[in-house]
Formats: structure tokens, C-alpha cells, sequence
């Protein structure tokens, strides 16, 4: 303001307005950055009213929580293993399905669709994300588990019967039909994510590898997909973290039984699962503390899957900016 | 043989073309099964009935689900009022202020709250609200669903008011306009239908949410009577009939669906059509 001698001299004609003002940027950037703060807080809260809450079982059962295979509310007697298993099993599954297929469509989004058809087709896909879980699992339990049981199980088991994942009971609902809503579910996380980093490839790469001869598939493989692996791969974390957290599709397609079995066809319970069902009978402290110390598992992982999901996927796109530039 | 390997390159381009074509069409069989099921049991469950009246026990005909209608808007409302502030003022920060590194740390943590499981966010509101009032109640819904709509609306704030042009700021600022107030007034104004687009599409993805839902509003067969009581939702009730063994409350779960569904649809398609003329890629 120095630069200017002029207003010191109004400065000093009407002082008081000035300042006026001026408290009021400062009261505003202050009041906006709380705000901003508020959201760092409430990450803090989660992660501490979870962390504290679930002390009592954290403390009975320590390590032998994570190993423990007995949920048992009788004798208090918990482990959590059969729902870590269903959860990382079903999500497992779910990425085997989603990921080709959403690599795939972001492939055909981003280097191979006709112009016109690009911005319509990533519509409908995105609205995949859009409908409520519950409707899919209402969808998955009168129309897609019929189908499992009917088609999809018969199939596997006279093709890869041989294998022990495709043996058993058909009962369609089951750890398959969870790893199917799953994949449904995550497809258009992870094409949306891939189709933004894929589309974030310079331009330069491809024809590049055009002027060499490549043909379209050539060039998508060797200049975009491994120029844009990092990315895609974070792009597939996005996906997992949502997979091992997702509740009521599932809950109602799994069948919901704590049990390790290598079966795909046979029952199974997820960790939002267990929270879900069980957390009305929960009326002692020590099982509504095991519940919690679930959910503060289910927290930590699904918030570690996406802040390196994140980073990978910002690490590519910040790559990509400084070879257009 | 240079004519017989070009020719070998040339199928595996036309097959890999193929199967990234075929990989849409896989993806948009269940989004056609979704909205052809969901329409074709649903619609025939619709009458006024089904959104005036309250739920009735499963042997008996007619009943409705108005109550849980209700308890959604309800349920908005009160999302709203925790979302909304928190995350239009964030949002606020980051663009206007937020070029450092407190900006950083919380953009990287708004993003990655929206990617935590919302049953985790409504264990926080159980723990917190239904635990210390020993109630389970609209409020605790609301908060759960208000949290969830936190980072979204956050992350579309920043992003609309950065596309404000910076000569509209200066314009203003030139006419010795305070900064806040050129910033309240004028790039928020002009940043508003991005904004709105953003609290409309947080909207539509708490509108389906139920996990958050189970343990905080909990449900309830009346309408709704007060905000610290348990309270009926949409979601809520397509969950109850779904697994419920009653054909009758079964058919009224498509119908919920169906109601629920068309409200998201209608959100999503909507802010579409309006953005469209705005920001065309």
C-alpha cells in the first residue's frame, strides 16, 4: 500500500470503514479455514471414538481377534477371521471379474469409440455408480442369484467342478454370488478412473507409436497402457477399497454364515456384514466392542487403500502434465 | 510372410477392439436388468395408496409406504444442514485460500473420506449420537448421511469456483469490493449452478443409503413424529421387505425401488442436462 501515497492520505480521512473491511477478509478467510479444518477433525473423530470404543475388545482379544475363527456371542468369544475372510475373498473375486471388464470399457471410452458415442456411453456407465446399493442387492437376490444357481453354478461345475473353489451346494446364494453384485458395483469406479488417466496419456505417445507402424491395439498397449500403468493400477485400489466396503448389496446375496470354506458356492459373512446384522443384538459391551473393532479394521484398511490409490493415481496425472507441457 | 504377420496384427486389433466393445456391453446389461426389473415389478405396485398410507402387516392387503417417504425427505433435510455449511465453506477455503499446504492435507482428506465405507459413518453416529442420547433418531441419520455428503460437495465447490475467471474477481475487486465480499457476492454467484450440481448429486447418492441408515434412523411403521425419535426411510424399507418372507411386502419393495430409483435417476440425468449447456467437454 506504500506504493501508493494517496491512500494514506484517504487512509486517513475515513480510518475506521477501512479496517472495518479489512476485519472482515480476515474474519471470513478465518471462518472458511475452520470449515476446511472441521473436515480434518472429523476424520480424526472417527478414527479416535472408533479406536477408543472398541478398547474392551481390543484388549480381551488383542492379536487373536484377527486370527480368531469362533464368533461365539454365548461365551463372548470373538474372532473375526471368517468375516475378514468373506470380505477379502468376495472382493477378490469381484476384482477377477471387474477388472478386465473395466479395462476394457475404459479402452474403448478413451482410444477406440466413435467421438459421438464416448460422452453417452461414460454417462451410462457412471450411473452404474449411481444406483443404490440396496436396490442391487433387492435386483440380486430375486433376479441375478436365480440365475447363478440355475446357470452360472451348473456351468462352473461341470467346466472347473475339478477345482475346489466350484464345488458344493447350489444354492446361488453363496461367496459367488457376493463376488458378482461386487464386480457390478465396481466397474464403473474403476473404468472412470482408468478412462480419466488413459485420456490423460499425451497425445504425442500415440502417434509416436502410429508413425512407427503400430497398429491401434499395438499402440494402446505399448503407449498408453504401460505409459498409464501406475494410474490404472490406483485406479483398481479405488475399486477395492469400495469393494471391501460395501454392506447391503451384499448382506443380501452371501448368505451371511461366519465360515471359512473354499467353496465359492457355500455361505459366507462379510465384515460390514456382521456390523450390519448383528449390531441390534449386541446388547453387551464386550460384543458391540468386537463389532466396533471391526469397523475400525474395515476404517484403517479401506482409508489405507485410498490414500495410495490416490497418490498413484495423482503420482500419473502429474507425470502426464509435465511431459504436455 | 511381412504380408501374412500384418494381416495376423490386423485380427488382433479387430479382436481387441472387439472385446473392449463386448466389456461395455457386459456393463450395461445389469444397469438395462436393474431399471427393466425394478420398473416392470415395480410399477404395478404404485398407486396413491403405496405414498399416502402408513405400512400394514403382511396379511393384510393395501398399506403403504408414506411414512418412509416421508422420513427420506426428512432425512435430506437434516443431511443437508450438516453437509451443506461445512462443505460449501471447505470448499470455499480450498479454492479461494487453499494454496498451501493445509489446502493440500485437506483436499487429500475430503477425497479420501468419500472413499470410506459409509457403514462406517454411521457406526460414528451411533457411537456418538444414538450411544449418548440412548435413542436411536432422525438426527443420528441425519448426521451420518450429512457427513457422507461433506466431501462431495467440498470437492464440486473448489472445483466450480476455480473456473470462475479470475477477470471477474479483478473487475470487482478494481471497484474496491472487499475480497470477501467479492468472493460471497460475486465468484460464488457466479459459480452457483456448479455448486448446485454438486449438492444435487451428493443428494442422490445419500438418498439410497442404507447401511449408515440401519443403526442410527433405524425405521419405524408410523409417520414420523419428532426428530429425536426413529424414523422410516426408502432404503430402509426395501431392505426390511426384501428379506422379509411376505410376497405382498415383497412386491412393495419393487415399488419402494422403483421410487427411489427414479428419484436418483431423475437427480443424476437432470444435473446432467443442466451442465451440459454449461461446461460441454
Amino acid at each position: 500500500m506504500s506504493m501508493f501515497p494517496h491512500t494514506f492520505l484517504f487512509g486517513k480521512i475515513k480510518p475506521k470503514r477501512a479496517r472495518k473491511s479489512l476485519i472482515g477478509d480476515s474474519v471470513f478467510k478465518n471462518l472458511t479455514a475452520i470449515f476446511a479444518l472441521s473436515v480434518l477433525v472429523l476424520a480424526l473423530a472417527i478414527f479416535y471414538e472408533l479406536y477408543s470404543r472398541s478398547q474392551l475388545s481390543i484388549n480381551e482379544f488383542g492379536l487373536d481377534f484377527l486370527t480368531g475363527v469362533e464368533w461365539d456371542p454365548v461365551d463372548q468369544i470373538f474372532g473375526a477371521l471368517p468375516f475378514i475372510y468373506g470380505t477379502v475373498t468376495s472382493s477378490i473375486i469381484a476384482l477377477i471379474i471387474a477388472v478386465p471388464i473395466s479395462l476394457g470399457i475404459a479402452t474403448y471410452l478413451s482410444e477406440l469409440a466413435p467421438k459421438r458415442l464416448r460422452s453417452p456411453l461414460s454417462f451410462m456407465v457412471e450411473l452404474l455408480a449411481a444406483v443404490p446399493s440396496v436396490v442391487y442387492g433387492l435386483w440380486g437376490l430375486f433376479v441375478m442369484v436365480p440365475w447363478i444357481r440355475d446357470v452360472l453354478q451348473p456351468f462352473l461345475e461341470s467346466t472347473l467342478g475339478f477345482l475346489p473353489f466350484f464345488q458344493g451346494p447350489k444354492f446361488g446364494i453363496g461367496m459367488l454370488s457376493g463376488g458378482v453384485i461386487l464386480a457390478i458395483m465396481i466397474i464403473p469406479t474403476i473404468s472412470a478412473v482408468s478412462r480419466e488417466v488413459m485420456l490423460a496419456v499425451p497425445d504425442t505417445q500415440r502417434e509416436a507409436a502410429f508413425a512407427l507402424g503400430a497398429t491401434r491395439w499395438e499402440t494402446i498397449k505399448t503407449a498408453v497402457l504401460r505409459y498409464a500403468a501406475t494410474g490404472i493400477f490406483g485406479a483398481i485400489m479405488l475399486g477395492l477399497g469400495r469393494a471391501l466396503g460395501e454392506t447391503m448389496a451384499v448382506i443380501m446375496v452371501i448368505g451371511n454364515r461366519p465360515q471359512i470354506s473354499l467353496s465359492f458356492f457355500e455361505p459366507a459373512y462379510t465384515m460390514s456384514g456382521v456390523i450390519a446384522s448383528e449390531y441390534i443384538e449386541a446388547t453387551q459391551d464386550l460384543y458391540l466392542s468386537s463389532l466396533i473393532e471391526i469397523g475400525l479394521l474395515l476404517f484403517i484398511v479401506t482409508l489405507m487403500m485410498n490414500i495410495i490409490a490416490r497418490l498413484l493415481v495423482w503420482r500419473t496425472m502429474r507425470k502426464f502434465r509435465g511431459a504436455k507441457e | 510372410m511381412m504380408i501374412k504377420r500384418i494381416t495376423v496384427r490386423r485380427i488382433v486389433d479387430k479382436l481387441v477392439a472387439s472385446l473392449a466393445l463386448l466389456s461395455v456391453i457386459i456393463a450395461i446389461i445389469p444397469l438395462a436388468g436393474v431399471i427393466i426389473f425394478v420398473t416392470s415389478k415395480g410399477l404395478p405396485a404404485i398407486n396413491l395408496e403405496i405414498f399416502t398410507s402408513l405400512p400394514r402387516p403382511p396379511d393384510e392387503i393395501g398399506g403403504g409406504i408414506g411414512n418412509a417417504i416421508q422420513g427420506t425427505l426428512i432425512l435430506i433435510g437434516l443431511a443437508s444442514m450438516v453437509g451443506l455449511p461445512i462443505g460449501v465453506l471447505s470448499g470455499i477455503y480450498l479454492a479461494e485460500y487453499g494454496n498451501n499446504r493445509f489446502g493440500s492435507l485437506v483436499r487429500f482428506i475430503a477425497d479420501t473420506l468419500s472413499g470410506v465405507p459409509s457403514i462406517i459413518m454411521g457406526l460414528f453416529a451411533y457411537v456418538v449420537v444414538v450411544l449418548a442420547t440412548r435413542s436411536f433418531s432422525a438426527i443420528s441419520g441425519g448426521i451420518a448421511l450429512g457427513i457422507m455428503m461433506i466431501p462431495v460437495i467440498t470437492r464440486t465447490t473448489e472445483e466450480s469456483i476455480k473456473l470462475v475467471p479470475n477477470t471477474i474477481r479483478e473487475a470487482s475487486m478494481a471497484l474496491g469490493v472487499r475480497r470477501w465480499k467479492t468472493i460471497v457476492l460475486i465468484v460464488v454467484s457466479a459459480a452457483r449452478s456448479g455448486i448446485i450440481t454438486g449438492i444435487m448429486l451428493s443428494i442422490a447418492r445419500i438418498a439410497g443409503e442404507t447401511a449408515p441408515l440401519l443403526f442410527t434412523a433405524f425405521g419405524s411403521d408410523l409417520w414420523a413424529t419428532g426428530l429425536n425419535q426413529p424414523i422410516s426411510a426408502l432404503p430402509l424399507v426395501i431392505y426390511r421387505y426384501a428379506i422379509s418372507p411376505y410376497a405382498s411386502w415383497q412386491a412393495q419393495a419393487w415399488g419402494a425401488a422403483f421410487i427411489l430409483v427414479s428419484m436418483v435417476l431423475i437427480l443424476n440425468i437432470g444435473v446432467r442436462l443442466i451442465a451440459r449447456g454449461k461446461y460441454r467437454r
